[in-house]
């Protein structure tokens, strides 16, 4: 009965002994559909010795920590956290469900829709709540980013979603917020289980870390080419601002993968966006549209990123960025000595 | 050795554009092309099959045109393919298309029991990821998603390096279990022609639901999706239009202006 179900439930995503960023992100937009619905923020807590991140989740925002701890949840495995979580969700019937849409959420959410014969929506960036209706309404960019589609669970409990890292926002934490912890045990045994992690391998060598950036210089193919590429090198460089490219550029070889910003690449959200020498397609904008101030310089006027841009400038790439590069070196410098004293 | 590969025929979503006037799709001219990503399951179901010996069945759900990407994966190595195509299908959602897919891969199984299933990572027109998990689940047999390299095989059991946000992980499993690939797993080779010669004489098998033999057909097509879809809208666009005019110089200069009220964000001499 789709009345028996109560309650935001969120998904925390535990990483290396912490909990993951999105998982804050989505108790804060959890909080909001709660809050309209009246009924509890639930977070939904699985791993070994994770009993003590309980009080994270309630500064953040929960006011239930659904919690198994167990050593055979030391490391994320489809099988036995989606039989706990299922589990879980079987007893206490949540009526929304959200989770990251990273590597490990996305796993254990399409399992658990399939285990619970219900409606998943996947890399969500907007969420809403028909509260009379009681649904949740999950909107996600369709065909490419072109388009927004809202997403409907109207018969099946509960409803869930995965949604992207970096779209909501965590509430700022308040230190000693309390709740009610439930404490279920997993009922499978480790040789009920097919897998096993045989070693985390952390990337040290991944330079380019475009998703944490707070301010990104991307250029595209109207840069022409890589010697000329190396003003938006330049200009990154002075800023302390992290490079990338779009698609175009990263197949011309000028840039790696790692590097790529659009649809086929990254997501970003920096504070600072400066977008140079791209004409703003949409499998590149889908990619970047919600950083937070977009700077974009192209000769070309009618070019659509001056559609999205928060400041445009039409004209030479190679005239107008060496002379941003020596505007903010003076600028920047000035702040120095001012700060030192 | 059996291994299955999922594929999908999709619209090629670098050629799709909008009606802006109307926030609808304009489909005209867009070909139509097997799924990037499972052009890589394809691949990496071949090199284990160069490697350890194996047959490869292809299976996809879709429209009698989508025998084209059953085609195109024997042009890469696949050996045998089939298409599920009934209207009973039709407006799936994930969670009813892993269905009709299990259903299938049962089917493809009674014969030859599958050892390991490929699929890509997700499909490019809804980038989901949702079935490969979904079919795993329903299978009772582990998946194991964003694979990056197969490294090992022998004893029923496979070696494989899943990739995370900040590294990759390098997981066991026993066989039977589900793959998805991410593109950088492998290179697409070009087909040899003995395979081009194959594919084009290469006739898929087609089964409609009647030949599914047990299925429950309330978890099939737009009756088994418990998602629908609500409404569209033209995504928010961040305001924008302010451009800054005058000479190259005037122009920096009040940009810059602009930028050092946010000047927190620039970290001078960390760049990249």
């Amino acid at each position: 009965m789709i009345e028996e179900h109560r309650g935001v439930w969120v998904f925390m995503e535990v990483k290396q002994g912490s909990i993951a960023g999105v998982s804050l992100e989505l108790l804060g937009a959890g909080r909001t559909l709660a809050d309209k619905l009246e009924s509890p923020l639930g977070a939904v807590l699985l791993g070994y010795n994770a009993k003590e991140l309980s009080n994270v989740c309630f500064e953040y925002g929960a006011d239930e920590v659904y919690l198994i701890d167990d050593p055979i949840l030391e490391n994320y495995r489809t099988e036995p956290y989606m039989n706990g979580v299922s589990d879980l969700a079987r007893k206490y019937k949540p009526e929304i469900f959200l989770y990251g849409a990273t590597p490990n959420g996305k796993d254990i959410a399409s399992a658990i829709a399939t285990e619970l014969n219900t409606g998943l929506t996947a890399d969500c960036t907007m969420l809403d709540v028909d509260v009379e209706k009681r649904l949740l309404e999950a909107s996600r960019p369709a065909f490419g980013g072109n388009i927004m589609a809202t997403i409907l669970c109207k018969k099946h409990r509960p409803q869930m979603a995965t949604v992207r890292p970096k779209v909501m926002k965590a509430l700022p934490p308040e230190e000693g917020r309390t709740g009610t912890i439930y404490e279920e045990f997993i009922k499978m045994k480790e040789e009920d289980i097919h897998t096993k992690v045989l070693e985390i391998v952390r990337d040290s060598k991944k330079t380019v870390n475009l998703e944490d950036a707070d301010v990104i210089v991307c250029g595209g193919k109207g840069m022409g080419d890589p010697e000329g590429f190396q003003v938006i090198h330049e200009l990154a460089n002075t800023i302390g601002a992290t490079v990338g490219g779009t698609r175009d550029v990263v197949e011309a070889g000028w840039l790696t993968h790692d590097y790529q910003i659009g649809q086929t690449g990254e997501t970003v959200t920096p504070k600072i966006y400066f977008a140079i020498g791209l004409s703003g397609a949409i499998q590149h904008t889908v990619g970047m549209k919600n950083s937070e101030i977009i700077i974009a310089i192209n000769k070309d006027k009618d070019a659509p990123i001056f559609d999205i841009a928060t400041y445009g400038i039409v004209g030479d790439a190679h005239e107008i960025v060496p002379l941003l590069t020596q505007a903010f070196k003076e600028a920047l410098s000035e702040k120095e000595v001012v700060s030192n004293g | 050795m059996h291994i299955v590969v999922c594929v999908k025929q999709v619209p090629d979503t670098k050629v799709i554009k909008i009606n802006p006037k109307t926030n609808t799709l304009d489909r005209r001219g867009v070909p139509a092309i097997l799924n990037p990503h499972d052009a890589h399951a394809v691949q990496e179901a071949v090199k284990l099959k160069e490697k350890y010996g194996a047959k490869i069945s292809v299976v996809s759900m879709g429209p009698p045109q989508a025998t084209e990407v059953i085609k195109k994966s024997v042009q890469i190595g696949a050996d045998a393919g089939y298409l599920i195509s009934d209207r009973a299908f039709a407006g799936a959602d994930t969670l009813a298309t892993s269905y009709a897919l299990f259903k299938a891969l049962e089917k493809i199984g009674e014969d030859d029991p599958i050892d390991m299933i490929f699929c890509g990572k997700h499909a490019i027109d809804g980038d989901t990821g949702q079935v490969g998990p979904g079919i795993a689940q329903r299978l009772s047999i582990p998946p194991i998603t964003n694979v990056i390299h197969v490294e090992a095989m022998g004893d029923g059991e496979v070696i494989l390096r899943r990739k995370l946000e900040d590294g990759y992980e390098r997981v066991k499993s026993t066989l039977p279990c589900l793959v998805t690939v991410e593109k950088e797993i492998n290179e697409i080779a070009y087909a040899p022609l003995p395979n081009m010669i194959n594919a084009a004489k290469y006739e898929p098998v087609i089964w409609g639901v009647n030949d599914l033999g047990d299925v429950d057909r309330t978890q099939l097509g737009l009756k088994g999706s418990p998602t629908v879809v609500g409404k569209m809208f033209a995504p928010p666009k961040p305001e924008g239009g302010n451009m800054i005019e005058g000479e190259p110089r005037k122009q920096v200069e009040e940009l810059v202006s602009y930028l050092l009220e946010k000047k927190e964000y620039f970290q001078v001499g960390k760049g990249e």
